[in-house]
């Protein structure tokens, strides 16, 4: 065993073809455009496909899926400017009571209430969050994992909005397809929206305010309305989650501000690699159906789903989606060394 | 507003703790100027640029710019209106490449005014200023990532970042400290030209030969005090500041 792992050696080398420049797309063959194409129409195409094949319990499931897609690019964005946020549940719950009371109270139909809910809940969490916009790292995500809970106990004893038993009888959206298709090119939309924003200046700057907010100061940027922009994207995207989720299951109570809208985004981002917003979509993309087929198990399914996360944190803390996209820019020799 | 100085600084004063960095400092500057501010280490020099550019609340005192109160305003207020600095510690995106640094700069709102509403080719922007600072547009070096490049063109990098804003006071912390000879002498012509050209510039530095070369006026500090202020020559010659440097009772020719 010794001898042969001696003389063998293995050789990693990254493919060497142009299309793989930063901004230059010489692409000169079939070969190359599919290179360049085929990892991202592969999952497009498949997402767009899934509500087609998937009926019933699983359709639902497709949504959920999306909607956890959703918040986990909405955590990521915050990251990528340096807000490490705990709560996610607090966009979502924002959204989902917003789009709730505007269809309870004023009766109106969802494809209002949904854009509607969308900007006013990216505005009220972005207000939410910025007078604690200055603090950093792990204060500010102690900020973010109260306020949730601080609403929901608000809701609690006071009762607005139903309190404990919520609202229901919301109105669905038209058709249970429709959704599904919305959940779906939303949360395509919104990935390679970010991918976007994030390769552009625009980007550059919310990375460097990330990285070193001193620099940026001395560059004339005003650094807490960026980081108010981001909230505000980040939590538009969260609150249309919670309104898609709200119409889709007619109901609206205080368990869109739990925990768990909280912890999953970020164990999926965990699990699919920060950074990139693929690997958030990605980490939701496994974890939500995983969770959802391990139900079978019953008592025993958060067990096996925390060591499924632990195993693939130790084992990949690059993620897989930044691990898959190495391996498929690299090939890999082994030869024999003389 | 032809009255006001262009930047009027009145009884500074910055207390960390026990600790006098900088203490009851005036002085004035008008436009074009350019001045060198030497001092020990320890003396408050650095606390003085981050006083004037925001970085650091003085404790009382009040800075003016174009006759304008600009005390205790935010760091990005201060650069919006024209005084730019570079950081004695460099600070740099260290993993985008070098002319990507330039980029942040040229996103604010001050450029995007001063070059008339174009948004775009803020890339070819940065290449050029980084050009002028001797990384050559046909190499590789304005691509590398910031991170890889050697110590002097950081500095340099830093300098261009500061210049990407079109100031109109510039403040350079140490920008020759860390460099080599050779990476002096060839900076040293940049800057004077950039001060013949009208920028007003204040000059924090411990290389006095170089300084003295170009400054016309030098400010001395000790424990945060200003000691001597006048043209170079007269105040090496000055006695406090021979103390302060030298310990008293030491005869030194003026560099």
């Amino acid at each position: 065993m010794a001898t042969s792992e001696q003389s063998l050696r293995r050789k990693r080398l990254d493919r060497g073809i142009k299309a793989r420049a930063d901004t230059i797309f010489a692409v000169a063959s079939y070969r190359e455009i599919l290179y360049l194409m085929l990892p991202r129409l592969v999952p497009v195409g498949l997402l767009l496909v899934m509500p087609l094949l998937l009926q019933g319990y699983w359709n639902k499931v497709l949504v959920y899926a999306c909607m956890y897609g959703l918040l986990a690019l909405s955590w990521d964005f915050l990251a990528s400017c340096g807000l490490f946020s705990l709560g996610q549940s607090l966009f979502f719950g924002i959204g989902a009571y917003l789009a709730g009371a505007m269809n309870y109270y004023l009766h109106l139909p969802p494809l209002v209430t949904l854009p509607l809910a969308t900007i006013t809940g990216g505005i009220v969490s972005a207000l939410l969050l910025s007078p604690v916009m200055r603090l950093r790292g792990v204060y500010f995500a102690m900020v973010t994992l109260m306020l949730p809970l601080l609403l929901m106990k608000v809701i609690e004893t006071t009762g607005v909005f139903g309190g404990t038993h919520g609202l229901s009888g919301l109105s669905p959206l038209p058709h249970d397809a429709f959704a599904a298709y919305l959940a779906v090119i939303a949360f395509l939309l919104c990935m390679f929206a970010f991918r976007r924003i994030i390769n552009s200046d625009y980007g550059l700057v919310l990375m460097a305010i990330r990285d070193d907010d001193r620099a940026v100061m001395s560059g004339a940027i005003n650094i807490y309305w960026r980081k108010s922009q981001a909230l505000f994207i980040s939590g538009a995207v969260g609150a249309f989650a919670g309104a898609l989720m709200t119409h889709h299951y007619q109901f609206l109570g205080m368990s869109t501000f739990a925990l768990d809208y909280s912890i999953l985004p970020v164990a999926a981002v965990a699990l699919g690699g920060q950074g990139s917003f693929a690997g958030a979509a990605l980490g939701s993309m496994i974890l939500v159906p995983l969770s959802e087929a391990l139900r079978a198990l019953g008592g025993l399914r958060i067990a096996i789903y925390c060591m499924v996360l632990i195993v693939s944190i130790i084992g990949l803390p690059e993620g897989i989606f930044h691990f898959l996209e190495r391996k498929y820019h690299q090939f890999e020799t082994v030869s024999e060394v003389k | 507003m032809s009255g006001d100085p262009f930047l009027k600084v009145e009884k500074l004063t910055k207390q960390f703790g026990g600790v006098l960095a900088v203490d009851d400092v005036s002085f004035e500057l008008n436009e074009g100027e350019f001045v060198g501010v030497i001092g020990p280490n320890g003396s408050g020099k650095t606390t003085l640029v981050n006083l004037i550019t925001g970085f650091v609340q003085p404790t009382s005192g009040k800075v003016l710019f174009k006759g304008e109160n600009i005390t205790g305003k935010m760091p990005y207020t201060i650069a919006e209106k024209g005084i730019a600095r570079t950081f004695q510690m460099v600070r740099l995106f260290y993993n985008l490449p070098a002319y990507k640094n330039l980029i942040i700069p040229l996103c604010s709102r001050r450029v995007r005014r001063l070059r008339g509403g174009k948004y775009g080719e803020k890339d070819d922007a940065a290449i050029d200023l980084l050009d002028d600072m001797g990384f050559e547009r046909d190499s590789f070096v304005p691509y590398k990532t910031a991170g890889s490049l050697p110590h002097g063109y950081l500095k340099r990098l830093d300098l261009a970042r500061a210049l990407a804003l079109r100031p109109e006071l510039l403040i350079l912390d140490e920008l020759f400290s860390g460099m080599s000879m050779s990476e002096v002498a060839s900076t040293l012509p940049l800057i004077e030209k950039f001060h013949e050209e009208g920028l007003t510039i204040i000059m924090i530095e411990h290389r006095l030969k170089e300084l003295f070369r170009v400054v016309d006026r030098v400010m001395v500090l000790n424990f945060g005090e200003k000691i001597a202020d006048g043209p170079p020559h007269k105040v090496m010659d000055s006695k406090a500041v021979k103390s302060a440097y030298l310990g008293i009772d030491v005869e030194v020719e003026s560099p």
